[in-house]
């Protein structure tokens, strides 16, 4: 049963990872008893699971996925939602509205318009209809200020950290508030322009350097720099 | 969210509100530009080359020198035809096809800052009046799309002008034929183009993708090397200036294609 890359070694589709007894994650195919890479990335083996981290890639919904969408259009019975998915996702009204909806009375624009940015949560997904989502948890709904960053979607679990540590260090260092959507779309909302720029360049560094070791180390002495000539200007 | 044309309101608040400040998004002054990254003769097989890189907006330009008939009112002239490309891979709006009403505006306004500011001496293309002229081709490819990509074209147009080079000739029954070794194009003039876009009421330069889906209107102005507006074009939608703004604008552009001459033309 071998596996034929260390861990965090770059592979490119069609890459030979493992034969055996090995079960296909992300990004991986089995054929014939051997796991290929299916995109450009860094593998990993987690026990019996074979998965490759994706340098860049599209987000696929997952149920219980947390994402940050776009409301694109309202329809009588809800709202179509931009997700950066391959579908669009879609959002019933009457997720939002109480038993009372009727679609001839209300007025659906008036709780979410076109050009709204939502917090939402997947609550189905299986590639044969389009995503469905909801906004009926506490955390969740419109997001009325703060900035959008987009980083690649499967950067997202670097940006958290192990245990929350990268994501829990940025907030402490700059102050911002930091919603991430597993879509790969991140609000960030602080007191000043100054301190949401220091956010903004900590999460462009991590994309950037997502696959190296030491990152939390860095992303924070770089935001320590940046703030003490900030300072001194 | 650059993939659907509807603009997120947030982002807009946001942009106005730090502009309203004189701060933008990435920190910058609202006059100032991103890193600017020149190379020039970078395709070996054009006559003139040179790649232009604005922050993350990437073009390339080339230039290839042709033979054909003057057009019929200008018999003494060579001919200049430029043709931009926005090729999809720079941006997820940019479809493959046809040219599309952005790719010829580009064309037309990078055309418009060479042949009105005469950067080419048109006349010392003729070959024979009436019957055989050099075309000069000026293709520029945009090669990713974040935002300016007037300015960065423009610019590396010229930087490709300045690097080509014009084969020798000789003419024999007519036809012009290669000799081996090669003489400058002669650029007399050195244009430059910075575009303006208006932010709520305020004037901003070198646009980033964000601002420019939330700009009201655009203005470019084309500067000759005496500092003289050659050409100007606005765009960017149904927004409008008024005439403090364009003399404003005007006094800006005057300083910055200064500097940004300053790049491309060495010595």
């Amino acid at each position: 049963m071998p596996v034929f890359y260390e861990k965090k070694q770059l592979v490119a589709p069609g890459d030979l990872l493992a034969e055996g007894d090995y079960v296909p994650g992300d990004s991986t195919y089995k054929e014939n008893g051997k796991i290929y890479a299916s995109r450009l990335g860094l593998v990993d083996y987690d026990g019996r699971r074979v998965q490759v981290v994706a340098l860049k890639a599209f987000y696929i919904p997952a149920p219980g996925d947390t994402i940050i969408g776009k409301v694109v259009e309202t329809t009588p019975g809800g709202w179509v939602i931009d997700i950066k998915a391959p579908h669009l996702a879609r959002l019933r009204a009457s997720d939002v509205v109480e038993r009372s909806f009727k679609p001839e009375t209300t007025d659906l624009p008036s709780i979410f318009d076109v050009g709204d940015l939502i917090i939402a949560r997947v609550v189905a997904y299986d590639r044969t209809r389009d995503p469905l989502l909801t906004v009926r948890e506490p955390g969740l709904g419109k997001i009325t200020r703060g900035r959008l960053i987009e980083v690649t979607p499967t950067k997202i679990p670097r940006v958290i950290g192990r245990k929350g540590s990268m994501v829990s260090m940025i907030k402490r260092e700059t102050g911002c508030q930091l919603t991430l959507g597993q879509n790969g779309l991140v609000l960030v909302s602080g007191k000043s322009p100054e301190n949401e720029r220091l956010a903004v360049m900590a999460l462009h560094k991590i994309e950037e350097e997502s696959h190296t070791s030491g990152l939390t180390d860095r992303v924070t002495e770089m935001i320590k720099k940046e703030r003490k000539a900030v300072e001194s200007n | 969210m650059t993939s659907s044309p509807i603009i997120v309101r947030i982002k807009k608040k946001r942009i106005t509100e730090l502009l309203s400040n004189g701060k933008r998004l990435d920190g910058r002054e609202p006059t100032e530009y991103r890193k600017i990254q020149l190379e020039s003769g970078v395709i070996e097989r054009a006559e003139g080359s040179a790649r232009v890189r604005l922050g993350k907006t990437e073009v390339m330009v080339g230039v290839k020198i042709g033979t054909g008939a003057p057009f019929a009112d200008v018999p003494n002239k060579g001919v200049l035809t430029v043709n931009a490309e926005l090729v999809p891979l720079a941006s997820p709006d940019f479809e493959p096809g046809p040219p599309g009403e952005n790719a010829v505006e580009l064309a037309r306004v990078v055309d418009r800052g060479i042949r009105e500011s005469k950067a080419i001496d048109l006349e010392k293309l003729c070959v024979e009046p009436g019957k055989n002229v050099f075309i000069v081709f000026i293709d520029v490819y945009i090669l990713n799309h974040d935002g300016n990509l007037i300015d960065a074209s423009a610019l590396a147009a010229l930087a490709a002008l300045l690097n080509t080079k014009m084969f020798k000739y000789t003419i024999e029954d007519g036809e012009i034929v290669k000799k081996p070794g090669y003489t400058p194009l002669p650029v007399i003039n050195y244009p430059i183009s910075v575009t303006f876009a208006k932010i709520g009421d305020k004037l901003v330069m070198d646009t980033g993708l964000d601002e420019e889906q939330v700009m009201d209107a655009r203005l470019t102005m084309a500067l000759n090397k005496d500092g003289n507006i050659c050409a100007i074009q606005k765009g960017g939608g149904s927004g409008y200036f008024t005439q403090e703004e364009i003399s404003e604008a005007a006094k800006i552009a005057l300083k910055k294609t200064e500097e940004l001459r300053k790049l491309v033309v060495k010595g």
